[in-house]
């Protein structure tokens, strides 16, 4: 026995090799963790501390509290906010119809629908404003009683500019189009729709009450893809003359650099606290498994041998 | 059976069985003809398996009865009406599909409560079917499971029950165990079966896998290139068929040169006259179709025989001899008489004096 045995020596040493080496990884991890950490939370909270230590007052909440009565300060918030849930919608409207018409009666167009959903992402935004700035100016004095010029008055509304819901809508159209078409891949949409038509569905029913319910990660995400982009857009606002939430941001910046940053702060959080709440709201709707199913001693075995 | 599964037998058998008829049927793909003339019936209350190689066009036939499809031509009747233009959704033909196309949003009850709340039943009437018909699939306890919580067999037991809470007229299954290991597609299909028989509903099971439409069955439709050639009880099919791609497709035969005799209701094979089954082509050279279990193989020094191969398949071995021409036969022994013929064995082989399949030789 004495043979077979090594010294203990001997025998932790190779013990403790694989130690270090299974808490290697957990070392890099957390390495790495306090890297990301610091560049993403270094700024914030040097920009925090800038907004609340003002020199000679100390701290005070004095640059916060001046943003809700800033002018612009809730209209531009509201109108940026009215235009994010306005393009989710009129996206969603779009494509997802049209994604599940092409893969279940013509999946040929799939390649055409990919490259029209992508070519939004090789337009500048500056050159798709420039052209949408071009035929909105455009229109001779004849053409002033007719619809069409009334349409072009409509959609620059800048209570409501349409022309800023149908930019988004076009630059949404790239990310919206990928996370949805994972979000079908994963999916045998076919003979789910076949299934629901099967058991009494009409194709309306089958698609809201099958096909959605299935969809609703891709369509959360693409919810959250646009919500960023729309609450982050400052080119083509800018450029049109609008004035939604970012685009205020940079005019207060120039008048009052505390409660500039202290926006920037307020934004960032915004935007954490609208994602948030769109991904509970979608998690409190989903129909999760009952915790502990998979392994409840109360389910009964499988009446025949097979296995579970 | 329990009380409330003799209740979901009672209630679905209360659809009763349908008499369904394709007539005529046409479909075309581009270039390829799927149904080429199809006429078959499914007689009230039998299952009526169709069997048929890739392509035959088996599915194509399913899935224009339950809608799917359409026909260039023909008719499709259920009870003589013809459904061609009723939606796929009003049909009354519940389905089970190969893959599980279990609706993974809803639990096992929700999926068998499916068709129920699309007809408007009320939310207790949906839990207690629900109850009902995975107690009769034996699912009772998994109520409250998801799909990706379920096996592969249990999700099609779930299928099967959603299909039967419709209490369709007609049961459509669309290869439904071909997914399945081996041993749960054993038992789900004595299940499927046992469920048929007792509720009585007509149900039209589509399969490429000789072995599952002959045990169960009542009667199997075999398929090629869009129609039908042979439709029949298992026995009869398996005796009887009635062309060569029948008998080949249908078990196993192996094929041996005849000769005409000058009388054309025999041939001679292997030099022993033997009546013809059918019809003896008017012209060319022939062979005769042999199913393995009607060879005798005899332990012989002097045959001109010999055994290359043996397959162990558990009570009888299969044995494969050449004959002198280089003609290969297999043979269906005991596997104690096969112990006894080792390959490289001398042996000759004799058939007995039934009718036998004659065909034109293939080279």
């Amino acid at each position: 026995m004495a043979a077979l045995t090594p010294p203990a020596g001997t025998a932790a040493q190779p013990a403790r090799e694989a130690a270090g080496r299974r808490h290697r990884p957990r070392l890099w991890r957390g390495v790495v963790g306090l890297i990301a950490a610091l560049y993403f939370l270094g700024p914030l909270l040097s920009s925090l501390l800038f907004t609340v230590d003002v020199p000679g007052q100390g701290f005070t909440l004095g640059s916060y509290s001046g943003i809700l009565g800033a002018a612009g300060f809730w209209s531009s918030l509201r109108l940026t906010l009215e235009l994010a849930a306005a393009t989710i919608a009129v996206t969603m409207l779009l494509l997802v119809p049209a994604l599940i018409a092409v893969r279940l009666t013509a999946p040929r167009l799939r390649v055409l629908v990919e490259v029209l959903c992508s070519l939004p992402l090789v337009v500048p935004a500056v050159a798709l404003t420039a052209g949408i700035s071009s035929v909105l100016q455009w229109g001779p004095d004849d053409f002033a009683d007719t619809p069409l010029f009334q349409t072009f008055n409509t959609v620059q509304n800048p209570g409501f500019p349409v022309v800023l819901l149908l930019a988004y809508v076009l630059m949404a159209l790239p990310l919206a189009y990928r996370t949805l078409d994972a979000g079908l891949r994963a999916l045998d949409l076919t003979t789910l729709v076949e299934a629901a038509r099967n058991c009494g569905a009409s194709w309306p029913r089958a698609v809201l009450q099958v096909v959605l319910p299935n969809l609703r990660g891709a369509l959360l995400n693409t919810g959250f893809l646009t919500l960023a982009l729309v609450l982050g857009e400052y080119t083509v606002a800018s450029i049109l003359g609008y004035q939604p939430f970012a685009v205020w941001i940079v005019s207060i910046g120039g008048s009052n650099a505390q409660m500039s940053v202290s926006v920037s702060v307020l934004s960032l959080v915004l935007t954490w606290v609208l994602l948030l709440l769109l991904a509970a709201a979608g998690r409190g709707r989903s129909a999760r498994p009952p915790r502990g199913t998979r392994t409840s001693p109360a389910a009964p075995a499988p009446t025949l041998q097979e296995k579970s | 059976m329990t009380a409330t599964t003799a209740e979901a037998s009672a209630s679905a058998r209360g659809a009763g069985g349908a008499t369904v008829e394709f007539h005529r049927l046409y479909r075309r793909f581009g270039a390829t003809v799927a149904l080429d003339g199809l006429d078959l019936t499914a007689r009230p209350g039998e299952l009526l398996a169709l069997l048929g190689p890739s392509g035959c066009g088996k599915t194509t036939a399913l899935r224009m009865l339950a809608g799917f499809e359409h026909q260039d031509a023909g008719d499709v009747l259920v009870d003589g009406e013809d459904i061609t233009r009723v939606p796929a959704h009003r049909r009354g033909a519940g389905m089970v599909f190969q893959s599980y196309s279990l609706f993974p949003h809803l639990t096992a009850a929700g999926n068998v409560a499916f068709g129920m709340r699309m007809r408007g039943a009320g939310k207790s009437e949906r839990h207690r079917r629900a109850g009902e018909l995975l107690d009769l699939v034996g699912l009772a306890g998994l109520a409250d499971r998801y799909p990706h919580q379920m096996s592969g067999g249990q999700q099609q037991r779930v299928a099967l029950a959603r299909a039967l809470a419709l209490e369709p007229r007609v049961l459509l299954l669309d290869e439904p165990l071909s997914a399945l290991d081996a041993k749960v597609r054993l038992t789900l299909r004595e299940e499927i079966r046992r469920l048929q028989q007792e509720l009585g509903i007509t149900t039209l099971f589509v399969t490429h896998d000789q072995e599952e439409a002959l045990s169960m069955a009542d009667r199997v439709a075999v398929l090629r290139a869009g129609r039908l050639e042979q439709v029949a009880a298992p026995a009869e099919l398996y005796a009887r068929p009635a062309t060569s791609f029948v008998a080949e497709f249908v078990g196993t035969m192996s094929r041996i040169p005849a000769v005409r005799t000058g009388n054309g209701a025999q041939v001679e094979v292997m030099g022993a006259r033997l009546p013809v089954q059918g019809e003896l082509p008017s012209y060319g050279e022939l062979d005769a179709l042999v199913r393995p279990e009607a060879v005798r193989v005899a332990l012989d020094p002097r045959g001109g025989a010999t055994v290359v191969a043996a397959s162990f398949l558990g009570a009888i071995t299969r044995v494969t001899v050449r004959l002198p021409d280089g003609t290969e036969v297999k043979a269906d022994l005991p596997t104690e008489t096969a112990a006894v013929l080792p390959p490289g064995s001398a042996v000759t082989l004799t058939l007995p004096e039934r009718p036998v399949l004659v065909d034109h030789r293939v080279v």
